[in-house]
């Protein structure tokens, strides 16, 4: 088990190599520096010394070797282009926590709404709350974020008006409301879909047939065979989801207005922000390759038939 | 079909047609039969081919071209003239949505088109042959699988954006082709490029498992040449789930093509795309809100027709995948 974990945290590294070297060499293969994208145009002096101070002017592998010297050894992503008196490590500090309750509150919604619903709806197979879930599923997993967020406005704000437009005054306010949502309705459908199935599978097993034949509770039946054995897919699928959830946060954040990384992202690409692109990058890889692991144990957890070795 | 056990083997494994057909053609009939009796798929099907002549015709049905642009007429709310209104440049909302259809429908096709055309080959040599393919092409998937699809797509957007105008020599003619459709090339690189591992590793997956069957089994011992068991029995095999993954990955294109215009990674103004109108619109949702409201709409429309067939056509294709 130990051994496991330690291969498995071993291989997260060359992964995130491939990222890096994968983000560095499509960034410096595109043509249009940095310095292109302001309102003045910069003097070809001035844009050589900023090539200088940032170390553009070298060779491409010193780059590369120093860049990652300096993440590795300082967690310093260097500072960013567009905003120099601001480093990346300080703009992800200032701008990932609000991304990570909007994204982790979304997720912990759709994996409790989702298999709820899609075990419901599994052990009322055939009944009108069992077609709604079939319906809303294949609604809710087709409608891009960027349909749903504002389509959720346009409701909830214009219409109703008991929720504000856009905006961000923290996680427990009614402004977290709209982004939340927005980003938990896809997820909550695809995990309501397949815990369905997981769950109609798992009822048809000769287990679950002997578990009642043995005169258990319909409770315990439900509990300790059906809903364990049925978890097992959806880990992994909700492990899926997550850079779904993640990405899902630039759209979420631009049209709602929250201050976080998705948004200020979507403007640093626009900016050629070479910097902030890599943080963020490597910084949603490791935090997906991270939870796959995570996945994978908790599946392991659920499964003892699964060796992890 | 009363044919001896013996000569049904014997034709599939020799290729000699006529047996191994009249189980072909039953296949598909059979799997049509089911799909047309699944009133989502219809529905689904319906849906898109409206949408398809919406596009093809869009030159006839839509008011006004889609680059006219009336400043004295804009945000201009639903009107005889303009049915859908018009947005801050005075465009005609409705004329957008049908040329956009356009760029979404051909996004979607071509998209998987390639993806298909790179993804199964590369899956099935990969497959069948195993070896350094193999390998490049499962650790590739292993970083894919750390890296989220749309981080990824964008930034391969922008390597494109800024070389795709510029190049030069053999691949001259993209650049025009990328002109001419306002930036849609660089859309079907960058999907191309980053989508074709996903199918190459369906296809992977069976092409490993249908190596073991005893068909391929029987033509190896009765001395195919390896390319023709692969062309004759693996990808015809192979190819039911690739149906399915390809129809369902429309929507993903077209989603994709949408969400990199909402950022402003896809097309090139002033082609016309559904995302870009939804990223218009959001800015004025508090005033004029059919201008996200319209564009939202034909992209859940057009995402749920492809969804609904595609999901037909697994059940159709698949019937043991029910339910799942």
């Amino acid at each position: 088990m130990t051994q496991y974990l330690i291969r498995r945290l071993l291989l997260i590294i060359p992964v995130l190599l491939g990222v890096y070297t994968l983000v560095f060499l499509l960034m410096h293969a595109t043509p249009g520096g940095p310095w292109d994208q302001g309102l003045k145009p910069l003097t070809d002096a001035a844009i050589e010394k900023l090539n200088e101070k940032y170390k553009l002017d070298r060779p491409l592998h010193e780059q590369y070797a120093d860049y990652l010297w300096g993440v590795l050894t300082r967690f310093d992503f260097g500072p960013s282009y567009r905003n120099p008196s601001q480093s990346v490590t300080e703009i992800i500090q200032q701008f990932f926590p609000v991304s990570l309750q909007i994204g982790a509150t979304a997720m912990i919604l759709a994996v409790v709404v989702g298999v709820t619903l899609g075990t419901t709806s599994a052990l009322n197979v055939n009944t009108w709350l069992d077609h709604f879930c079939v319906f809303f599923s294949i609604v809710g997993y087709s409608l891009p974020v960027f349909v749903v967020a504002p389509l959720l406005v346009i409701v909830f704000a214009l219409w109703f008006g008991w929720l504000p437009t856009g905006g961000w005054d923290g996680l427990f306010t009614k402004s977290a409301i709209l982004p939340v949502t927005a980003l938990a309705i896809g997820p909550t459908a695809a995990l309501a879909r397949y815990s369905r199935a997981s769950v109609l599978e798992v009822t048809q097993q000769d287990y679950v047939r002997t578990a009642r034949a043995k005169g258990l509770q319909e409770r315990m039946v439900l509990w300790r065979h059906i809903l364990v054995n049925a978890m097992i897919p959806i880990v992994t699928v909700a492990g899926m989801y997550l850079p779904f959830v993640m990405t899902g946060s630039f759209f979420v954040e631009t049209i709602l207005r929250v201050p976080g990384i998705g948004r200020y992202f979507v403007k640093s690409v626009q900016a050629r922000d070479y910097p902030v692109i890599m943080g963020t990058a490597l910084l949603l890889a490791f935090l997906v390759t991270f939870m796959n692991l995570a996945a994978d144990l908790v599946y392991g957890f659920l499964d003892p038939r699964i060796r992890l070795d | 079909m009363k044919v001896t056990k013996i000569a049904n083997v014997k034709g599939r494994a020799v290729g000699d047609g006529s047996a191994r057909e009249e189980r072909h053609r039953s296949l598909w009939r059979d799997a049509f039969q089911r799909l047309i009796r699944n009133r989502g798929a219809v529905l689904g099907l319906c849906c898109i081919a409206l949408i398809m002549l919406a596009a093809i015709f869009a030159d006839v049905i839509a008011p006004c071209h889609y680059r006219t642009q009336d400043l004295m007429a804009a945000y201009q709310f639903p009107s005889q003239e303009h049915p859908l209104g018009t947005n801050q440049y005075g465009r005609d909302i409705l004329s957008l949505l049908l040329y956009g259809a356009r760029v979404s429908i051909t996004v979607g096709l071509v998209a998987q088109l390639i993806i298909v055309l790179v993804g199964v080959p590369i899956g099935a040599v990969a497959g069948y042959f195993g070896g350094w393919v193999d390998m490049i092409l499962m650790r590739l998937v292993d970083i894919m699988f750390a890296f989220p699809d749309l981080l990824l797509i964008i930034i391969v957007m922008t390597f494109i954006k800024g070389t795709l105008p510029k190049v030069g020599g053999p691949l001259a003619p993209l650049a025009t082709l990328n002109e001419i459709t306002g930036g849609l090339m660089g859309v079907f690189i960058a999907l191309g490029l980053t989508w074709w591992l996903t199918v190459a590793r369906l296809v992977r997956g069976q092409v490993l498992s249908l190596k073991e069957q005893e068909y391929v089994m029987a033509a190896q011992a009765l001395g195919v040449p390896r390319w023709r068991i692969i062309l004759r029995h693996v990808i015809p095999n192979a190819l039911a789930p690739v149906i399915v993954a390809a129809t369902l990955g429309v929507p993903q294109a077209i989603m994709m093509e949408a969400g990199l215009s909402f950022i402003g990674m896809g097309v090139d103004p002033p082609t016309p795309s559904w995302g870009m109108m939804i990223q218009e619109g959001a800015h004025a949702m508090r005033g004029y809100p059919y201008l996200v409201l319209s564009p939202a709409i034909a992209i859940g429309v057009t995402m749920l027709s492809f969804n609904f067939l595609g999901d037909g056509l697994r059940d159709a294709l698949d019937p043991s995948m029910k339910n799942r």
